[in-house]
This record gives C-alpha cells, structure tokens and sequence, in this order.
C-alpha cells in the first residue's frame, strides 16, 4: 500500500494542534507550546516536499490519490488527488504555516497554546481543501475552515476585531452556502455522486449552466475577494493579528481563485464563456478602482489588504481570457501574491510591534534606525508593484500578455495598475521608511531580531528565486493547465445552448 | 383472547419504566426527603438505562405487533425509545445539583419524569390512534407537572398554566381530527386508515377537516408558527433542568408522532398536508431565526431556536418518502442531542439563586473554564449547521431531500435563513470568547455531569467518520415502517 502522503499532511497538523491544546494549561508552558508548534509546522512541510519530488509533472491527471468511502447513503467519498494547480498551493500553505508560527513568538503572549493550535488546524484543513476531489468533502472543509479563522480574528484581534470576524464569517457562509445548493443540484443532475471529477464531464444545458456559476461565483468571489463583495477583507485584515492576516492574504483568498479552476470553468465551461464579459469587468475593476482605493489609505494594514484586492483581479481576469499565458500567468500570482503579500504583512507587523501603530503617520525615517529591516521592506513593495526580477513581475506579465491575445484595451487597462500598484507601494515606502526621523520613538526603534531576519529572508529568498527563474513552479502547472483549457474548449452542449 | 397474542415481552421496556415508576413512588416515601430525592434519582438513570439498552437489543428485529395490533414494535421505534431513555438520563444528571438547590430534588419530579417517558415510548410504539392519544397525554400532562413543581416561582406556575391550557387545546383539536377519521374510515388502527383512505375519494370535505385538524395539532405539539406562541414562554418559565427534558426527548417522540400519524394513516393525504407543512415549515425557519436575534434570555432564545430547528424538521417530512423521513430523523436526533447539551450546559452553569439563563451570563467563560467554552463552540456550531459538526450533515440531508424534490427554491431559503441563524449563535461564541469576563471564578460541575455533557457534546465531532454509519441506521429504521 502507497504511504497516504495527503492523508497525513491533512491529518497531522490537525492533530498536533490537538496535542497543543492538551499540553498548553498555562502560561508556564508557553515556551514549549511555541517550540512544539514550530517543530510540528516545519515537521509539515518536511512531509509536504515529497508531493513536490514525486509529482509526475507530465500527466495532467490527479495524483496521490486516496479514496475511502464516507457516508455511503449520499454517495460521498472522502476522496483526495492532486494536481499541477493545487500542488503549489499546498507547499505554499505548509510553507507559511511555519513562518506564521514564527511570526507570533514573541507577540502573541495570550492564550498561546490555542493561537498556535487554531494554525496548525487551520493548516490542515487548508490542504484538505486543495486536495479534496469529493465537492461534499470540499466543501465541508470550506467552512471549517472558517471556525479557526473566526477565533483567531475575534480572540487576538485589534479593537475592532468582533465586527470583522463576525463580518468576515457571515459573508463567506452566505457565500458558501449558495455554493452547496448548487453541489446538491448537481448531484442531482449526475445521478447521486459527489465526485468533482464527475461533475467536469456532466453534460448540463447553458441555462443549468449559467445558474451554477453564479452560485459558486457567490462563493468564490467572496472568498477572492472581487468587487463588489470585498468589504469584509479590509475589515478582517486590519482587525486580524499579524499570523491571520498573513494566512488570509496568503493562502485562504487563493481559495477563490483556486475554486474558479477546479468548480466553475470546467464544470460550467459554456457559462464561464458566455459570462466572461462579467467577470473581465469585474475583475479590472477591482485592477484599477481598488488600486485607486489604496492610494488614499492611511493604515498601512488596510493599504496592503486593497492591493490583496488588486492583485488578485489580476489572478482573475487571467484565468477568463481563456489561454495558456492568461491561466498560468494567474495562478503564479497567486502563488507570488502569497509570498508578497504575507512578507509586507509581516513587515507592518514588525512595525506595530514596535510602536502598536499602523498609520503611515506615525513613521518617517524607519531606514535610519532600521537598515535592515528598510532593505526588505523595499524589496517587497518592489515585488508588489511588479519590479523585473521578482516573482510579482512573472505573474503580472504572463496575464497582461495573456489578455493581449484577447483584447488589447484590457492589457492596456490592467498594465495601467503597474503604475498605479507602484504609486501607493512606493509612496508608502517613501513616507515610512525614507525621510527625517521626526519622532524620538522612531530614532529608538531597535533592527530586525535574528527570527524576523529569518521569517522575511525565506520569503525574500521565494520571491527573488520565481523572478527570476519561474520554471520550476510553470513546470507543475503546465500539464493541467493545457488539459483545462482543452477542456473548456469542448462546449458541453453541442446543440440547445446558444 | 389469550396471553400469547399479546406479545407482552415486546413492550418490555415501557413495562419496566412504568412498573419502576411505581415502586420509585413508593420508595420515596421512606427516609428523609434527602435521601429518599438521591436514591429515587439513581434508581431512575438506572431504569432509564436499562430500558436504553432493552430498546437498543431489539433494533434488528423486524416489525411485530403487540396487544391486538395497538402496539408496533419496529426498528425506528426502537431507535426512538433508545434516544429518549439515553437523553432522559442524561438530562436528570445535569439537573441533580440544580434541582437540589432549588428544593425540586424529591422521588416525585423524577417519577412524573419516569411516566413522561413511558408516555413518550406508548406514543412511539403507537399503531393505533387511541394509544397514541395515550401516550401523548400521559406524556403531556407529566410535563405540565414537572414545570409547576417548581412551585415557588411564578414565572413556572404561569408557564405551567399556559402549556396546559394550548396543550390541552391542542389535543382536542387532534382528538377532534381523530374523531372524523374515526367516523370515515370506521377504524382507529392506522393501517386500516391507510387502506380505507385509498379507497376514498381525496377530496371529501370531512376527510380535508380531518386532515387540517390532525396537523394542526401536530403544529401546536411541535411549537411550529402560528402555533408556537407557548414555546418561548414555557422554555424561559420552567425550571431548567424540566426545560431541559422538554427540549430534548419529547422532540423525538414528536417525530415518531408526525411519522405514525402522517407516513402511518395519511400517506395517501400527502398532497394535503404537504401544502401545510410546507407553509408551516417556512413560516417556522423564518420567525424563529428572526426573533432568535432579539433575545436577552438565553433559554428564550434556544425557544426560538427550537421553532426554526422544528420548521427545518417538517422540510424532510414534507417530502413524504422514505428519503425525506430519513432525513428528518436523522435530523431530529441530531437536534435532540444538541438541544439536551445546550440546557445540560446553562445547568452546569447555573448555582443557587443564580439561574445563569441571560446572555450576558455567559460573558468571558473561556477565561474561567476553557473546557465548557470549547463545548459551547462545538455546540453552537453544530446548532447553525456549519461543519464539520453533526448539525450540517443533519441540514445537508434535510436539504438534499428538498432538491431532489425539485423544491430547489425552498432550499434557497432555507439556506439563507440559516445565515441569519448563524448570526445568533455567533453571538454566543463571541460572548464566550471574546468578551471579558463579569465575574471571576471558574465553575465547580460535578464530575459525573461533567463526564456526560464532554460525551453528550462530544459526540456531535466524534462521530463524523461514522456518519455514514448513523444515517444509514436512521434509513433502516425508516424502512422498517414500510
């Protein structure tokens, strides 16, 4: 028997997080906790690598596949696989998940055991979502997901935190629960099975077909976040603690993009065609209005979750122009989104533990007595603003060259927001880090300690490598890619649909 | 007539119980109050658990008939009076201290419940109209009882006067309704209504008030809207550890009521009373998960909650197959159990002269005991249907058996309330977690309660891998009523 690899990088991180709780009883034991969840993440991502090396990078088929059966009177399977999309974002979880633990060391001295413990699960169900090929099992780990996440704004979050966890949970069920009528609906039409695979080669007629997309487009596009249903992401970041803002930024708004490759293009190919119109206008609205949005920000949080919001129209006007530049080019935003935008979220970080402030005001000079920490975080807003050389510029290109093919007016719009991506990155920058040190407080202000170093050097070190050679993670994705858009090519309704 | 015909030894259990209520009633007479309320309360888990496993023993049987064919002994019926025995025991172990402190700790509370239980299981076990009425009213009036027990506190002796005077109404509308199908059919045996009332033309007058007054009874029994105006008040009245019972294991035996009157004798109405419980339903899920919002109280508001749980309930039994009756039993159960965990919780957290029953009450918890605080989150979880708790799968089968009826447009609304219920029970979780505390201490519970509530909440996590297994038990039991 095949070593359940998805199975135990599920599991295994749920299950620490469980001991976590069981060993954390107090604040006495709050060093070991921290180095028990620091040794289970990395532990994690150990066992993540093999995914990475034994990936047949040739075939577009699912992988490491498991399948158990679950609940036998509704046909749903605790069925598991990957792909060249998913792969990615489960190293990118197991990844962040270690430095999010490293993150809140020193910070969080409140209720260690349990911030430590709702990470590790929450890390877990995270790859339970990437690799789930059952839409029930998916879907339960969906909303799961949503509990620890919940916890972790509203118990270690800013003043404000009951609002936005309770926004950010309402949205995302309200969401999501559209999205389970439409699996049921399915389920229905297929004859009783949940399997997602099935549902990619289930003839359904565009009028069945328009209906499902809008209900997971309810789901995805929450989750993303795309215009007009983004308001929860400003909220829940600035209220969030530093380790939530940078899971959710990283790895959970993925989830939407991800959603759009695994539900809504192949199992509505025809609708994803007839509704691209909506979500091309969609998304270069959140690519330019956002970006306009964020130039205004004084709360530096808050600037960097609407560029989030940005980028990742990005991710989603490359996926619906329908072509291999358009599609690939998205999905190493997504990953390159992630490294960015986790390391500028732990750059304000280091800056609110610092002085527990997060308004641009407040700084001005942070360079002088900081050079360290000066270098990474312009290294970082460059990345974010698409600078040649860093994992931000590949994605960007890709898609820009990607809608080329298609329309040259949304090249031309999307290539805008370079500008405009730049402008707010760099004006922040130039107003925090350059200048006169005005304030004493600022002069004081003491370097990066060796565990910041370490956390913002990893992160550095994966965005300067995907600039510069992209290859590797291109390499994974290639196949599925192709076979999707092949995919979609092939209309599900030769006739009646039109 | 002979013994054998009979088939006593199929109502073994209710036997036991009722015979035991008896000699508990006796038992309690000697010694002081004291000690006569401790060892009448351990007799009754015992009897209470034996009758579990009794019931349970016999889940694999097929149907058999008992007393002349009043009484069915099937594998749903077994199942049910399992549920009831086990949460009934449950629900007496939370209430010990409670009842003690507020002087309600004698045999008497605990043989009425014993009786009630009886009540509940005649009812299960019912094939015939009179033995339902039976049961129903001995259950009821054993609930009217254990709420006026509580006898120096208004607001129970009011609550008590209400639930009887809208119980009693309600029976009388039922037996009225019972009554003309008695004159239709000429029989009170459900199957012999069934077998007349398809040889019957559908639309006679008599036979459509018949109907209408049976389920309007049944609306009144479940606490759906419009008839549901007793259910917040008698919830908030009645002492908690008597809300408690009435929250849990009369829910089950109103499921084995709404499935022998309607599936049993009126199978053959189903595009009757489908209409109104399709109305009732949605009226329920509505009001109930809007009200919720406006509550202080929190038993008040687990009232309206249970007025929306029951509205989402009647969404599988309106189905009328086997799938939705599954569903809505399985439901049932689920909701059962998460219902006697939430007032077995508000027990643990309530003392003397402090009944712990205002939101606000429960403000901070996980800073004085953390362990209660994750049960109050895996419940109110569970109780808006997210997963990965029991809660969702019991929605999720309710749910499917709406689609696949093509009422995809009910579905949509169903799921759209359980947003606005998720509202309110992310309050709890907010009061719990986030908020400060407003007094310090943590909470002394028993460790026997304790070790209850950990299994009774437990398991809305722990049986996730064997769900399968449970939903496949409730279709077996369903499909054993043919």
């Amino acid at each position: 028997m095949e070593t359940p690899l998805l199975s135990i990088l599920i599991w295994f991180p749920i299950v620490a997080g469980i001991i976590i709780l069981g060993v954390g009883k107090g604040p006495q034991h709050d060093s070991l906790v921290r180095k028990l969840a620091l040794g289970f993440s990395v532990a994690v991502f150990l066992f993540s690598i093999p995914l990475y090396n034994g990936f047949d990078r040739t075939s577009a088929s699912m992988q490491f596949t498991e399948f158990h059966s679950w609940i036998p009177a509704f046909n749903i399977n605790y069925a598991l696989g990957v792909d060249g999309f998913s792969v990615p974002l489960i190293l990118l979880t197991t990844l962040l998940t270690v430095i999010v633990v490293v993150a809140g060391w020193q910070v969080i001295q409140d209720k260690v055991a349990q911030y430590m413990a709702a990470f590790l699960i929450m890390e877990g169900i995270m790859i339970g979502v990437f690799s789930a090929l059952d839409a029930m099992l998916f879907y339960v780990l969906w909303e799961a997901m949503l509990i620890p996440m919940f916890l972790i704004i509203g118990l270690w979050g800013g003043p404000n935190r009951i609002y936005a966890a309770i926004k950010f949970f309402l949205y995302t069920l309200l969401g999501s629960l559209l999205m389970l009528v439409a699996l049921l609906y399915l389920y229905r039409q297929s004859g009783g099975s949940f399997s997602i695979l099935d549902y990619h080669s289930l003839p359904i007629g565009l009028g069945a077909q328009i209906f499902i997309f809008l209900a997971f487009l309810a789901a995805f596009a929450v989750k993303v976040p795309m215009f007009p249903v983004h308001t929860w992401l400003p909220d829940a970041h600035v209220e969030a603690p530093t380790g939530g803002s940078v899971i959710l930024a990283a790895i959970m708004l993925k989830m939407g993009g991800y959603g759009f490759i695994r539900f809504s293009m192949p199992i509505a190919p025809d609708a994803s065609q007839e509704l691209a119109w909506l979500m091309i206008t969609l998304s270069l609205i959140a690519i330019v209005y956002i970006a306009l949005v964020a130039l205004v920000q004084s709360d530096m949080k808050k600037l960097i979750a609407y560029s989030s919001i940005s980028h990742m129209g990005f991710v989603t006007l490359g996926f619906f122009m329908f072509n291999g530049q358009g599609l690939e080019g998205g999905m190493v935003q997504m990953i390159s989104h992630g490294f960015i935008s986790g390391a500028l979220f732990l750059c304000v970080g280091v800056l609110y533990d610092r002085l527990h402030s997060r308004e641009i005001a407040t700084y001005q000079g942070i360079a002088t007595p900081m050079p360290m920490f000066a270098a990474f975080m312009v290294l970082f807003a460059m990345a974010n603003s698409g600078l040649p050389g860093t994992s931000g510029f590949v994605g960007e290109f890709l898609v820009i060259l990607g809608s080329f093919k298609v329309n040259a007016w949304f090249a031309i719009l999307a290539a805008l927001t370079l500008i405009f991506g730049a402008a707010y990155t760099l004006w922040m920058v130039k107003r925090v880090v350059y200048g006169k040190v005005l304030n004493d407080s600022v002069a004081g202000l003491d370097d990066l300690s060796r565990r910041e170093f370490a956390m913002l050097a990893i992160l550095a070190g994966m965005v300067l490598l995907f600039g510069i050679w992209p290859n590797p993670l291109l390499e994974l994705m290639h196949a599925s890619s192709e076979s999707l858009l092949a995919h979609i090519e092939i209309s599900k309704c030769p006739y009646a649909c039109r | 007539m002979n013994v054998a015909s009979l088939s006593v030894n199929l109502a073994i259990p209710e036997i036991l119980i009722a015979t035991m209520a008896c000699l508990i009633l006796v038992a309690g007479l000697f010694g002081s109050p004291e000690r006569s309320g401790l060892l009448c309360y351990r007799l009754s888990i015992a009897v209470l658990l034996t009758a579990a496993v009794l019931a349970i023993l016999g889940i694999t049987s097929d149907s058999q008939l008992a007393f002349n064919g009043l009484f069915v002994d099937d594998p749903l019926a077994e199942l049910l009076k399992f549920g009831i025995c086990m949460l009934s025991a449950a629900v007496f172990i939370y209430g010990r201290q409670y009842n003690l402190d507020r002087n309600l700790f004698h045999s008497e509370y605990y043989v009425l419940g014993l009786l009630a239980v009886c009540g509940m299981m005649v009812m299960i076990s019912a094939n015939h109209l009179l033995a339902l009425y039976l049961g129903l009213e001995l259950m009821s009036l054993c609930l009217y009882s254990m709420i006026a027990f509580y006898r120096e506190d208004k607001l129970a002796v009011e609550s008590a006067m209400k639930y009887f005077v809208l119980g009693a109404l309600a029976s009388s509308i039922l037996l009225y309704g019972i009554s003309l199908l008695y004159g239709l059919t000429g029989s009170l045996h459900l199957p012999e209504i069934r077998d007349a009332i398809a040889g019957m033309d559908h639309s006679n007058p008599a036979l459509l008030l018949g109907v209408v007054l049976i389920v309007t009874g049944l609306g009144f029994k479940l606490g759906v809207v419009p008839f549901h105006m007793w259910v917040p008040d008698v919830y908030q009245g009645a002492p908690t550890s008597t809300t408690a019972f009435i929250g849990s294991a009369p829910k089950i035996a109103a499921f084995a009521l709404v499935i022998r009157l309607l599936s049993g004798g009126l199978q053959d109405m189903h595009d009757v009373w489908y209409q109104m419980l399709i109305i009732l339903a949605l009226l329920s899920v509505l009001a109930g998960n809007v009200i919720a919002i406006a509550q202080d109280n929190l038993k008040r508001m687990l009232a309206y909650s249970t007025i929306s749980h029951m509205g989402f309930f009647l969404f599988g039994v309106l189905a009328g197959n086997q799938a939705g009756y599954s569903a809505a039993l399985f439901y049932v159960l689920v909701y059962a159990i998460m219902s006697c965990g939430a007032f077995g919780l508000i027990l643990m957290l309530s003392r003397k002269g402090f009944e712990s029953d205002l939101l606000d009450d429960l403000k901070g918890l996980d800073r004085n005991s953390p362990w209660i605080a994750v049960l109050f989150l895996i419940l109110m979880l569970s109780m808006a249907g997210i997963p990965p708790m029991a809660g969702f799968f019991a929605k999720l089968a309710v749910i499917r058996s709406l689609v696949e009826q093509d009422l995809v447009w009910v579905a949509v609304f169903a799921v759209l309330l359980a947003v606005v219920g998720a509202y309110y029970y992310l309050r709890i979780i907010k009061l719990v977690y986030f908020d400060p505390p407003t007094a310090p201490g943590s909470i002394a519970v028993k460790p026997m309660s304790l070790a209850v509530i950990v299994a009774n909440i437990g398991i809305l996590v722990v049986m996730l891998p064997w769900i399968g297994a449970l939903i496949e038990l409730c279709r077996h039991a369903i499909r054993g009523i043919g």
